[in-house]
């Protein structure tokens, strides 16, 4: 056996784990990993942040499904993947870090660009190792894309000491991990299924509510089969977009704070609510005492922690999804469920009228109007890209205007609501997914929070499409402030903002603008048809609100429409 | 809903970090340590945590659902509904002026403790058993001036040979 170093052995495990792509940025205490870099074939795109890095794996992970690596110095560049860490916790996106750390002998002395990343990120990884021994490091990367990738997925952080990178000792492949304390559920009990069987059968008006864990676990397939079998309409979280086409006819549009109507009523008024891969997240339940009262739940989920955490389920089941639904497909398929259509009518009627009484619109005026856009983006790209938005109101309306025809499609920040995320998440899609157009829909405020990523896009060649939907503030906290604040903008107005064009261009990208609702169209064409990086600015109606909203902290049924 | 004591017996990886995890949840989570215990049991690489924790079903069902989430977490048991045996150790340093000696003797000897250390106007007590009882001889030296208390809070075993 040969004596091989530590860096040798990270790249030569990552080779075993598959990974061809990293983003990351170098620094003192990963010298010796980028020097061993500079010698392989591994593909390292060079961002110009850290955030930039994590956010790309993250984007990476979402649309290829498999774990994104992100590499990073110690100190500040190790914090500053805080951020993104967490936001791949909250979606659970699976993510491996190597961070690097001063020398195992300097831990604990204050060193220069030494910060204890492992502590910092405790609470917001999946799990996370400090590397103290060098003959245990590849049994731990291993271990580390076991856990990332597998059961609820989750980032999944490695701290290398300088001197275990630069440390030498026998390599010998470790077998496959093993942990005595980490086993999944994946095969659901067939009795709780059993139960759903009935509960189906004897239900008037069902919903099927699906979730990230339904993309997570490519469940699409199972669950549009199990709508279609049952007849059963379905409503999804802003994670779980792309799980159920959004044009299928028993689509009820996304649930929630700034959910449609129809979704809303459906599930304060169901008798059955099948649960796939959701959290009950207090921005989907609103008020959770008066969420989904006369409904029995049915909780599909792989981690036991999310089942009645935040609300009491009928049928709790552990289980992954894809698997779950697959055998209650099965299950299905011996029963007699009826004359369907007869039986779904007077709930099928009933949700119709919601669909009349409010569906999701806007006005035209004289100023481009944000969802016009979407909607024009929607018809131009018929439906195929992969959007990537920001965190605000363009994030709703990208939820709201777009549809999804599968998962992987819609990359948003859902549960720590980053702004900054679409645009490096939108890079790391594109490197992911070279053939595919890629779009990411921000804000005048959340474009700003990455832009020096510009230059990586366009170093890189990755012909990403920013449409930034300007409106001159922080369009959301400002909705906010109009609704519930009497109107005092506090600091939510941007009295300076870049010439986007010209920062496009500076970064030597195409820079493209709309100012009249006329103009929208051409420009997204053009946009669209040019095969490199490029900004497309819509100077849109300030004070357009997203709507429908459901107020903080009240029901979901207590509607603000337009 | 009712907010009760549960005891939580947790075996984990004896590695470095391991109960920074278990106390990061509880305060992240906002859930209560009464008390907390850690040693070694007969396996090198593992350790038992014994836990003393308060909630309502539904906390207490979220707390022992997070704890085994935890990747070093091998097994969680809650020893409340089972028959169990529960200890804790109390030194404690009471005043024992020569008048007083024979009598916090007397009420060492009934809670079966021991004086481990004698000064010229103090006795350094030890007992153990559960934590009323504790409390109780507490309460009885405070009358003498008790001057420090060093408790370890409760360490438990199921009666059963096999844990549930």
């Amino acid at each position: 056996m040969s004596k091989m170093t530590g860096a040798q052995i990270l790249l030569r495990m990552l080779k075993e784990e598959g990974v061809d792509t990293i983003f990351g940025y170098p620094g003192g205490a990963v010298l010796d990993i980028y020097d061993e870099l500079y010698r392989s074939d591994m593909r390292h795109i060079l961002v110009r942040h850290e955030q930039g890095a994590i956010h790309a794996a993250d984007g990476y992970a979402r649309v290829t499904g498999k774990v994104g690596v992100c590499m990073v110095t110690s100190g500040p560049g190790a914090t500053n993947t805080v951020t993104g860490i967490a936001n791949a916790y909250m979606d659970s996106i699976p993510v491996v870090i190597f961070t690097g750390q001063v020398p195992t002998k300097l831990i604990g002395n204050d060193a220069f660009q030494e910060v204890d990343i492992v502590g910092i990120t405790r609470p917001c990884t999946k799990h996370n190792y400090l590397v103290k021994d060098i003959k245990k490091l590849a049994q731990i990367i291993r271990e580390a894309f076991h856990i990332a990738r597998s059961g609820r997925p989750g980032p999944v952080l490695i701290d290398i000491p300088k001197d275990i990178s630069n440390g030498t000792t026998t390599f010998k492949l470790p077998d496959e991990p093993e942990l005595r304390s980490y086993n999944p559920t994946y095969v659901p009990n067939r009795r709780q299924l059993t139960k759903i069987v009935d509960l189906i059968k004897a239900a008037k008006k069902p919903i099927i509510f699906s979730g990230g864990g339904v993309n997570l676990s490519k469940a699409h397939r199972e669950l549009t089969a199990l709508a279609q079998k049952t007849k059963i309409p379905v409503t999804s979280t802003l994670m779980g977009l792309g799980g159920f086409p959004g044009t299928d006819p028993l689509w009820l549009g996304m649930i929630g704070m700034h959910g449609t109507y129809r979704a809303n009523m459906s599930v304060s008024e169901c008798d059955l609510m099948i649960a796939v891969g959701v959290r009950f997240d207090d921005r989907v339940t609103g008020k959770i005492d008066e969420f989904a009262v006369n409904a029995k739940i049915v909780q599909i989920d792989i981690d036991p922690t999310s089942i009645q955490k935040n609300i009491q389920v009928a049928v709790p089941v552990v289980g992954d999804c894809k698997i779950t639904l697959e055998i209650l497909n099965q299950m299905l398929e011996n029963e007699d469920l009826g004359d369907l259509d007869e039986i779904r009518k007077p709930w099928r009627d009933q949700i119709d009228a919601w669909r009349k009484t409010a569906r999701l619109s806007y006005k035209q005026s004289e100023r481009i109007k944000p969802q016009y856009v979407i909607e024009k983006l929607f018809e131009l790209t018929r439906g195929e890209a992969v959007i990537t938005t920001e965190v605000g109101q363009n994030q709703m309306w990208a939820a709201q205007y777009y549809h999804y025809p599968e998962p992987g499609r819609f990359i948003s920040s859902g549960g720590l609501g980053t702004m900054g995320f679409g645009f490096p998440a939108a890079i790391g899609a594109q490197v992911g997914m070279p053939d595919k157009t890629v779009v990411d829909i921000a804000g005048d405020g959340s474009i700003q929070m990455n832009i020096q990523e510009m230059a990586t896009a366009v170093q890189y060649k990755l012909p990403v499409k920013i449409v930034i939907l300007n409106n001159g503030c922080l369009g959301m906290v400002r909705q906010w402030q109009e609704l519930f604040y009497d109107r005092r903008y506090s600091s939510t107005q941007f009295v300076h903002l870049p010439d986007f064009v010209k920062l496009a261009e500076a970064y030597g990208a195409v820079g493209l603008r709309a100012t009249k609702p006329e103009e929208v169209e051409a420009i997204l064409k053009q946009g669209l048809e040019t095969p490199n990086t490029v900004i497309m600015e819509f100077v849109v109606e300030p004070e357009e609100c997203v709507y429908p909203m459901v107020p903080a902290g009240a029901p979901i049924t207590n509607m603000l429409l337009v | 809903m009712k907010e009760e004591k549960h005891i939580l017996s947790i075996l984990v990886d004896n590695q470095p970090g391991v109960l920074s995890r278990i106390v990061g949840l509880f305060s992240g989570r906002g859930y209560n340590i009464d008390s907390l215990c850690v040693a070694e049991t007969t396996e090198p690489h593992v350790s038992r945590v014994t836990m003393v924790t308060e909630g309502d079903a539904p906390i207490l069902e979220q707390i022992k659902k997070q704890l085994n989430k935890l990747i070093n977490i091998i097994k969680v048991s809650d020893l409340t509904d089972q028959d169990t045996v529960v200890r804790e150790m109390v030194l404690v340093k009471v005043g024992a002026k020569a008048e007083h000696r024979a009598e916090i003797l007397r009420v060492t000897d009934i809670f079966r403790g021991s004086v481990v250390d004698v000064g010229q106007e103090h006795y350094t007590i030890m007992a153990t058993g559960n934590a009323e009882k504790m409390s109780a001889l507490l309460n009885l030296l405070k009358p003498y001036g008790i001057r420090e208390i060093a408790r370890t809070g409760s360490i438990a075993l199921a009666r059963d040979l096999k844990t549930k």
